[in-house]
């Protein structure tokens, strides 16, 4: 039994690579968190508090590169729809937290701030249990899951593929984010949600809190990137790829290739969720801006800078964009939109298998 | 009583051959409204037992093709053709550009649905038009593109293990692990088709002629009981063009295995019995050297 788990391991990869894994999780999850708690302020080796919530941002992020990667990178399926997934997961965690500080808005309602603004006088239907963590949290991965699946089963059974699915996935983004911005919907209209004070009893404000949020999302990304591994490397995996490939052939070979399609989609979909999860308590808002057709088009571009179908190339792709974006969006605020569209033109271009792929090419080259 | 004598030949001659079901029922309809003899009615029980009944290995039947119709924008790529297969048959269909030849093994694979007709496998318990590629392939039909189609991204050893029978569903391919009764099934195969040292390979980077023979190999790894196999040698040279003929040859016997085949040089080299479609119907049926003389053949296709 140990024998078998410890040669699946190295499946998912070699010793080297998975001592990769485990100093990258360490540096993250264990140093940089000390070096937050435990050295002095007025040290140079110590990382200030504002720059928690920003890197748990980016950790969020990685997870729903990741998610993109497994479908676009593995798959051959091009999503240009995640960030629905995102936000219905964010939207899932920001009506928890609205409606466990009952009682302390501005209008000391038991409702969230912006009903009583309209005037509404009992909570819509679907906001009843969200008080609940675990609900919320169930309710975060299950909902979006359902809308993928769904989603999913009709797209894929009507064989729309390639860019006909991309463009069906950017549509039905944009109508989540019309319907979102609607007050009428109960979502907070444009504000969304905002102004949350606490998780499970925990004030957001207090660097401890938002220390465990960044562990967490850690975690999250850690699982994630493990789960997706253990996936690509599966013969699942491989049933996966020849789908992209020659879809046909695979059907032909007796393979129902639907069903692996639409479980792949569900279950990025769901990784995507959770980001969005663990993206919200850290920003502190959730707002229909999120499923805006550039986010989920931004998703995308961190895959193919980062290297699609390469896992880690999704998540660093995903870091080196947003740490230029928060640098970037600074110093040159108008600048950023055309920055990104031309590395997307010169990566497409120069570098078809991103950062990571141009990488392994050189060592290849060195290593001859 | 001629009409009579002739409906009954037809029974007796369908008989013989194992032809059954809707041709049989047919034929038994035909005879009611004849005023059929008690005798011919008895000999029509009699060949739908013996279908069921395990005849010598060479009189049973794997598949039947049934007044399949097809039409696309009002061309009839297929017209009311009807075609049985005889278990461990080696058989060429041949016939011109656009006489149906690509659209029966899509109507066979489920690739194309037909407007009418029915194709059945060996115990005729489905009717395949109903089912998808994927279930079609389960019950054991194995296809082999005109292109060769083999996943150019994975190992040649990855390209049979997908290939390889069992289950194909999508929790046994997240958790299953692969037997050793797989893995020698797969050496096995790649010792068949000559591609033992060449496993570890990237199957896109294969010559041509090879991912051909990687593309048989991975359908004896499916072990299908029907071999569809769409033009095996184009592209090829003189030598491969042999080896295939051998791999061929050596696959019937145990499967049937239809071919597809525009080079009549390659048809007459493997041929037993051969098959020739034109507009979308059979024009002739039977061995090689009956084909080449037959002037109806020669008229549309040979002589052309």
């Amino acid at each position: 039994m140990l024998a078998e788990v410890r040669h699946r391991l190295l499946e998912m990869h070699s010793l080297r690579a998975w001592l990769g894994v485990l100093l990258s999780a360490t540096l993250l999850l264990v140093v940089l968190p000390l070096s937050n708690a435990l050295i002095p302020a007025n040290s140079a080796l110590h990382l200030p508090d504002y720059l928690i919530p920003l890197l748990g941002k980016f950790l969020c992020f990685g997870l729903s590169a990741l998610a993109v990667d497994l479908i676009w990178g593995f798959a051959g399926i091009l999503s240009l729809g995640h960030g629905l997934f995102f936000a219905l997961g964010g939207y899932a965690m920001g009506m928890y937290l609205m409606r466990s500080m009952a009682g302390e808005g501005v209008y000391r309602s038991t409702l969230p701030d912006f009903m009583v603004f309209l005037d509404w006088k009992s909570l819509p239907w679907y906001w009843h249990g969200f008080d609940s963590f675990p609900f919320a949290l169930a309710a975060a991965l299950i909902g979006p899951g359902l809308v993928a699946l769904v989603f999913g089963y009709f797209a894929f059974r009507s064989k729309i593929k390639g860019v006909y699915f991309s463009i069906v996935t950017q549509a039905l983004t944009y109508a989540a984010m019309l319907l979102f911005f609607q007050n009428a919907a109960g979502f907070g209209g444009n504000n969304g949600l905002t102004d949350f004070k606490r998780i499970l009893g925990h004030s957001l404000q207090a660097p401890s809190t938002r220390l465990v949020l960044y562990v967490t999302s850690g975690l999250a990304l850690l699982l994630g990137y493990a789960a997706c591994r253990f996936i690509i490397t599966s013969k699942f995996g491989r049933v996966l790829t020849a789908i992209r490939d020659a879809e046909l052939k695979i059907r032909f070979c007796g393979y129902e290739s639907t069903h692996y399609k639409l479980f792949v989609w569900t279950f990025s979909a769901m990784l995507c969720a959770l980001a969005g999860v663990l993206y919200v308590p850290q920003v502190g808002i959730i707002n229909p801006s999120e499923m805006q057709p550039s986010n989920s088009i931004e998703m995308a571009i961190w895959v193919a800078v980062g290297g699609r179908g390469s896992l880690t190339g999704a998540v660093l792709g995903a870091w080196l964009i947003n740490g230029g974006k928060s640098w970037l969006t600074a110093a040159f605020p108008s600048a950023w939109l055309y920055v990104l569209g031309a590395l997307f033109i010169l990566v497409t271009l120069f570098l078809p298998k991103g950062l990571v792929g141009a990488w392994a090419s050189l060592v290849r080259r060195r290593a001859k | 009583m001629g009409q009579s004598r002739e409906a009954k030949g037809k029974v007796m001659r369908d008989g013989r051959e194992g032809m059954v079901g809707r041709a049989l029922h047919r034929a038994g309809l035909a005879g009611k409204s004849l005023g059929l003899t008690g005798g011919a009615a008895l000999s029509m029980a009699q060949a739908e037992s013996s279908l069921h009944a395990p005849a010598s290995k060479h009189n049973k039947l794997v598949l039947w093709v049934e007044e399949v119709t097809v039409s696309f924008d009002g061309f009839k790529a297929l017209n009311d053709l009807t075609l049985t297969l005889e278990q461990g048959e080696l058989r060429c269909i041949i016939g011109p550009n656009g006489a149906g030849k690509t659209t029966l093994m899509d109507v066979i694979t489920g690739k194309t649905r037909p407007d009418r007709g029915a194709v059945y496998l060996e115990n005729r318990l489905v009717d395949l038009t109903t089912l998808s590629e994927c279930e079609i392939s389960a019950l054991g039909i194995g296809r082999k593109f005109q292109r060769p189609t083999v996943f150019g991204g994975h190992t040649v050893f990855e390209n049979c293990e997908l290939a390889l029978r069992g289950s194909k569903g999508v929790f046994h391919s997240l958790f299953g692990r692969m037997g050793r009764a797989d893995r020698e099934r797969i050496d096995e195969v790649l010792e068949t088709v000559g591609l033992s040292d060449r496993r570890h390979e990237r199957a896109g980077l294969l010559a041509h002629g090879h991912k051909q023979w990687l593309e048989i190999g991975m359908l004896l790894a499916q072990d299908p009981k029907v071999l569809l196999v769409d033009e095996p040698v184009a592209g090829m040279n003189h030598v491969e063009m042999e080896r295939t003929a051998i791999l061929l040859n050596r696959l019937a016997g145990e499967r049937t295995v239809v071919v597809v085949e525009h080079d009549m040089e390659f048809v007459r080299q493997i041929a037993r019995q051969v098959t020739v479609l034109h507009e979308g119907s059979v024009l002739a049926e039977g061995p090689m050297e009956k084909i080449q003389n037959d002037p109806r053949v020669i008229e549309v296709y040979l002589g052309a």
